[in-house]
């Protein structure tokens, strides 16, 4: 056993190696339940965007007027999809939000948080975080170590992707709305305006996007069948050195 | 012993989901009675439209105001959706300057009547700088300037079993809103659009404006407006045309 993995293991005490799950029941149904919303939010948000694949800053923006991004897509107006698609994506972002909200208060109550996700001092050094960012770089297969906890790199990420990106999603999402912006006014006007709030709409899911995309290459890079596993049923296959 | 226990957590499990069942019912009911549920709002489809337009019900006042703006802001580039009716009917209104035309009041009111353009201009105007967003993702800020609906309606006296106002239109759209939207100060019935009467591609000779909602919901080349309790017997029942094509009746998204 190497000096890292002794260390790492040693920062979660309370995780049983053989018998505790890796990921508590909770968190696998809101990993897959969010998996599932925000497919079909991207999918549906991609609908309704093809009616105007164009971009503003502040309140108003026209296709004979200025743009800020002139997405390289077709204008898709006479298939009525972003009708369906509309009630598709209020469905899920309904769902994500109280699977959201399941996981937040769950995740408070059991110290999932605390436990998992806040970085660990023992990570916080230039000395590792740099040895980190290269073997990330490097695309260096995760130890074993990694299968039973989180380094500073995924620590950081699920933390700004749960608490600063999805809040932002909605935040953006709903600023775009003039019956909730008759109540808050300063939901959008924060923005500089309900073009800048759709503008930001968008960058943010595409944030989601490049999130989800590198978090799929880190678990297939780590070993797909085993994570997806651990997900799942909430174990990981034992190694030689966890028997 | 464990077979006891997976027998106790079945029942209890049951009973769970059987109360919730039984809650989710009642809160249904609960809702329908106070109006917090769409006309569309069936199907699995329609939970998140439910969802939507109760808790916006509940969460905005009857009088929470549309953003208003400066006369600056102004959009100089305004979009315009569809073209005006190309019937014969609508052509002769036109060509007369809309003298012929007139707007039915009628459904659950005391006086159903009929009002001329001439009518319309005389009663108390109000203008408004509003943004107004199409569904489709473009927008535009115009002054409008027109009757309170409101002020029709309380003209016509509206019946305390009143649930919905529905536009009818010359092109054959149909649209409604509930009781908290046709009352609000700001839905307008407009004659005039940035200090000129109406034009007509923007819905001359009557469109309302629904500022709190999408633009989809400020129906040009109004003819009729009905007051009712049911929109059940109207099209599919769904409220307005546009969920007929998988647009949501609620607009204010």
């Amino acid at each position: 056993m190497t000096e890292s993995t002794y260390s790492r293991v040693l920062t979660v005490p309370d995780l049983e190696l053989s018998t505790a799950p890796r990921h508590s029941v909770v968190v696998r149904i809101t990993h897959w339940v969010t998996t599932f919303s925000f497919l079909a939010l991207v999918l549906s948000g991609i609908a309704i965007l093809l009616a105007h694949p164009r971009l503003y800053w502040g309140e108003t923006g026209a296709r004979d007027g200025p743009s800020l991004i002139d997405l390289p897509l077709p204008f898709v107006l006479d298939v009525p999809m972003r009708g369906p698609g509309r009630y598709v994506h209020f469905l899920f972002a309904w769902i994500l939000l109280f699977t959201g909200l399941v996981y937040v208060v769950d995740g408070l109550l059991s110290h999932h948080f605390s436990r998992h996700l806040l970085p660990v001092r023992y990570d916080l050094s230039w000395k590792k975080l740099r040895r980190l960012m290269l073997d990330h770089l490097r695309l260096k297969p995760a130890g074993d170590e990694d299968a039973l906890s989180y380094n500073l790199l995924q620590r950081v990420a699920y933390l700004v992707v749960i608490f600063v990106v999805f809040p932002l999603m909605f935040w953006t999402g709903l600023a775009m709305s003039p019956a909730i912006t008759s109540v808050f006014p300063s939901i959008v006007t924060f923005w500089g305006g309900q073009q800048s709030a759709r503008t930001l709409h968008f960058l943010t899911a595409c944030v989601l996007l490049l999130f989800l995309v590198v978090h799929v290459a880190m678990v297939c890079l780590a070993g797909f069948t085993g994570r997806v596993r651990a997900m799942i049923t909430g174990h990981v296959a034992a190694t030689k050195e966890h028997i | 012993m464990s077979e006891s226990i997976t027998r106790r957590k079945l029942i209890t499990s049951g009973l769970v989901t059987a109360a919730g069942v039984a809650g989710l019912g009642g809160a249904w009911r609960i809702a329908d009675k106070y109006g917090f549920l769409a006309p569309d709002h069936q199907g699995i489809l329609g939970m998140g439209e439910a969802l939507t337009y109760g808790a916006q019900r509940i969460l905005m006042s009857r009088h929470s105001l549309a953003r208003e703006f400066d006369r600056s802001q102004i959009s100089k580039i305004i979009p315009v959706n569809g073209e005006p009716p190309k019937t014969e009917a609508y052509q002769r209104l036109l060509a007369n300057g809309f003298a012929d035309w007139r707007l039915m009041v009628d459904g659950l009111v005391d006086h159903p009547s009929t009002f001329s353009l001439v009518d319309l201009k005389r009663f108390p105007s109000r203008s408004q700088i509003t943004h107004q967003a199409c569904e489709e993702g473009w927008s535009f800020i115009a002054e409008w300037s027109g009757v309170p609906l409101s002020y029709v309606l309380h003209l016509v006296g509206v019946r305390p079993e009143a649930k919905w106002v529905v536009f009818f239109a010359l092109d054959d759209d149909w649209d409604s809103v509930d009781m908290p939207e046709a009352f609000h100060p700001q839905t307008l019935l407009v004659l005039g659009m940035n200090g000129q009467e109406l034009p007509t591609r923007h819905g001359a000779p009557l469109r309302v404006r629904v500022p709190r909602q999408l633009g989809q919901k400020s129906k040009k080349y109004l003819s009729r407006i009905l007051v009712t309790d049911t929109v059940k017997n109207i099209g599919k029942g769904w409220g307005a045309a546009d969920p007929e094509f998988g647009y949501s009746w609620y607009m204010g998204i």
